[in-house]
């Protein structure tokens, strides 16, 4: 099949056909990006599963507060990413930006060890995501700088293949070491900050400080130097080929529920005790891991936004399962199109932001679909907490899925729909 | 190609990412064989608290044992005529606890891959008669003389899931009949029906066999609301009240109030009479936040975790009239529940 969004492709080149032709070589760069990845995954997952654990049981305190203040940390989040984005850009060194976000991380766990009151753990929390949201575009950025073009999205499979590892390993070794030490939460912390500490140094010492963009002509004009980065425009950012990826993005989004009520649907039927739900994640995960790979390749060889558009498939399917049965093939088919269905949009849209952006706007083009996504599933999950309280578990997950299977074809005439001349507008 | 940063040769790198890795590493085998032994000295030494094998019958109150030792976190009643007397140990572990004479309602935490929650009910016997999983955190637990138990418990998604945090109340009997979750009643606030999703239920107490008081949370207000099992409804009482305990008499209800002030949440402690509908709220310097008991018709308990220690906490003790200030009731102890054989 041929599909024409590779073509639309600004400076790099990647055509399709390339993918087949140029020998896959994974870059040093990816694979540190992808273990720093995995040991801050594990740093923060690790913390993530007993942290309410700990708030109500070694502390004490109730939780009641903690639900109103993660709405507002998500939304910190997404503001940060676009802004850590753009100073990417401007700066056109990602790497200071990302090792500031990692830090600021690693640091949060260092207050977790001292943070004894409610307020302190918030305030926590508060800068661990506060770090999560500046570290992940400029990452993206020098993932994508460092690949080849031609298999940017396997690249982006390599390393979500890599950090979801992490984030399937940290829980589990939580629970672990609080099955050998009962009670004792600190260790926990301290394995998360060791975690964090490998996770910052791996990234200061063994990823290069690149540029974004490489000043080609104005080397040897030094005093013009610093203005031959361009500034990246948002005007730019929301109009041709990249606007459309935002723009069904965005409304794909709004029907990505989120997992916990895939889980939850799930939990419904009643076949499974409640204590195998964290075990739902680990399922997920571990498809999510396997096909990340795979379909990033998938997508360099035929199309990024097919593979991207065609991931919502794998989802409206995994409503279908998750509202349909409660049989154990159920479960597994929905934990299945669930994993396929991040691993065919996750490190694709970002694959796709980077590819499309204008030039010198890379992390701020990849920081803003990843906001776009992030917005529109807070929406989502709010608006099918309603449709879930109204019309029950099963005609909810029908709904979004009917919806979702609309809106599928529409993404794709918007993202794919035939023509005759490649676009060309975003000269560099 | 690559342009490393001046002066440092990728060997040196290497190296030094070694030396952390060495230093990270080392100190966490250092801190767990330490934490390691905490925790054999915790469960294994002798425990802080005064143990009796029996106590004698009568008037006792039921309570987690956080003394640090020997049966940490078990169940453990003293006699309330002598509340820091010697303690008798259950061989149960629970979280939080509520006792009648005939039962026990136990919510507890199971080490594991992954961890896991229960309700177990135990006879006087301390034989388990039914057990069912709860879905999260063990938070609130009331037993019924009839034999009716509510749980609450908190339901943490995952740090990826959007919807990361609510809790869940449920209401079953010992017997097996299951009442359901709170959120899926009516709901009536000040005689209009509440719509919104964003519904929490939580803290129930028993009034009867079929009359409860429970918390609603929705739009970051709260409300007390006195409940209906039959009718499965719930109507509101006083706004700004949670996890309510009802009386021995039945004719007032104690309960968690916010201070209104920005910042940390901040509770006091506020008692309506049922009848006159006064309220009486009772400042609280430090706070507290647990759900309260009555100790008798004048005073209320309540657990506090220990400043500067985790995994401790001590029970106070505060009389429902003005000013009075709370008293150290039971030391190394959370999750009162008075049980009355006589009168």
């Amino acid at each position: 099949m041929y599909l024409s969004l590779s073509d639309w492709t600004s400076r790099k080149a990647s055509g399709a056909d390339r993918a087949k032709t140029v020998a896959f070589k994974a870059s040093p760069t990816v694979i540190a990006l992808g273990i720093v990845s995995m040991l801050t995954d594990i740093s923060s997952e690790s913390v993530a599963a007993v942290l309410p654990l700990y708030i109500t049981g070694a502390l004490g305190l109730s939780m009641v507060a903690y639900g109103f203040f993660e709405g507002m940390n998500q939304s910190i989040s997404s503001v940060v990413r676009i802004a850590a984005g753009y100073a990417a850009d401007r700066s056109n060194k990602p790497k200071p930006i990302a090792v500031a976000g990692y830090g600021l991380s690693m640091a949060a766990r260092i207050g977790l060890l001292f943070a004894t009151g409610f307020g302190g753990i918030l305030a926590v929390i508060g800068l661990d995501r506060i770090g999560k949201g500046i570290r992940t575009a400029p990452r993206d950025a020098m993932i994508q700088q460092a690949s080849q073009p031609e298999h940017l999205a396997r690249s982006f499979g390599v390393h979500r293949l890599l950090d979801t590892v992490g984030a399937t390993i940290g829980p589990l070794l939580a629970f672990v070491v609080l099955m050998l030490v009962p009670g004792d939460y600190r260790m926990v912390f301290v394995v998360s900050l060791a975690a964090a500490v490998l996770g910052v140094a791996v990234l200061a010492l063994l990823v290069p400080n690149r540029k974004l963009v490489q000043e080609e002509v104005a080397e040897d004009r030094g005093e013009e130097s610093s203005r031959s980065v361009p500034r990246p425009k948002f005007r730019e950012l929301v109009r041709g080929p990249l606007g459309k990826v935002l723009l069904a993005a965005g409304f794909l989004g709004l029907l990505t529920i989120g997992d916990g009520f895939v889980y939850l649907a799930l939990m419904e039927h009643g076949q499974l005790d409640a204590m195998w739900f964290p075990l739902l994640f680990v399922g997920a995960n571990l498809f999510f891991l396997s096909f990340a790979v795979p379909l990033g390749r998938i997508a360099d060889k035929t199309s990024r936004a097919g593979v991207f558009v065609l991931g919502h498939l794998a989802l409206a399917l995994a409503y279908v399962c998750a509202g349909a049965g409660g049989s154990l093939l159920f479960l597994i088919c929905a934990l299945a199109l669930l994993g396929t269905f991040y691993a065919a949009t996750d490190g694709v849209l970002a694959a796709l932001a980077g590819q499309l952006a204008p030039h010198g706007a890379t992390s701020t083009a990849i920081g803003a679909a990843q906001t776009v996504v992030a917005v529109a599933r807070l929406f989502a999950s709010t608006g099918f907490g309603v449709l879930w309280i109204f019309l029950g578990s099963t005609n909810a997950m029908l709904i979004a899925a009917a919806l979702l299977l609309l809106l599928v074809p529409v993404a794709w005439r918007l993202l794919l729909s035939k023509r005759k001349e490649p676009e060309s507008t975003l000269t560099s | 190609m690559t342009k490393q940063a001046a002066g440092i040769s990728a060997q040196t790198r290497w190296l030094i990412l070694a030396i952390i890795a060495v230093l990270a590493l080392g100190s966490v085998t250092v801190y767990a064989v330490q934490a390691f032994g905490r925790y054999q000295a915790r469960t294994t030494g002798a425990s802080a608290a005064q143990i009796t094998d029996k106590l004698h019958d009568g008037n006792r109150i039921v309570f987690r044992n956080t003394a640090m030792g020997q049966g940490y976190g078990q169940i453990a009643s003293v006699a309330i005529a002598e509340p820091q007397g010697p303690r008798e140990l259950s061989q149960t572990v629970c979280d939080r606890v509520d006792a009648t004479t005939e039962y026990i309602s136990c919510m507890r935490t199971q080490r594991g891959i992954p961890t896991t929650f229960e309700t177990r009910i135990l006879d006087a016997q301390a034989n388990t008669v039914v057990e069912w999983p709860l879905p999260g955190v063990p938070s609130r637990t009331r037993i019924s003389e009839g034999g009716l138990v509510a749980t609450t418990a908190f339901v943490t998604g995952h740090s990826y899931a959007t919807d990361s945090f609510s809790t869940e109340t449920v209401i079953k009997s010992v017997q097996g009949q299951d009442f359901g979750n709170l959120e899926d009643y009516s709901i009536f606030i000040d005689g209009q029906e509440l719509t919104a999703v964003d519904r929490n239920v939580w803290g129930v107490t028993f009034a009867s066999e079929n009359k409860f008081y429970a918390t609603v949370a929705s739009a970051g207000k709260t409300w007390m609301v006195e409940g209906n099992l039959a009718e499965r409804r719930m109507n509101s009482v006083i706004q700004n009240a949670e996890c309510p305990s009802v009386a021995p008499d039945h004719s007032k209800v104690a309960y968690k109030k916010r201070r209104a002030q920005s910042g940390l949440a901040h509770w006091d402690i506020a008692v309506l009479d049922l009848k006159t509908q006064q309220e009486i709220i009772l400042p609280l310097e430090q706070g507290f936040d647990d759900q309260l008991e009555w100790l008798d018709s004048q005073t209320l308990l309540f657990g506090k975790p220990r400043t500067g220690s985790t995994g401790d906490s001590d029970v106070y003790s505060v009389k429902t009239t003005a000013n009075s200030q709370p008293q150290l009731f039971i030391k190394d102890a959370w999750s009162p529940s008075v049980v009355r054989t006589t009168g």
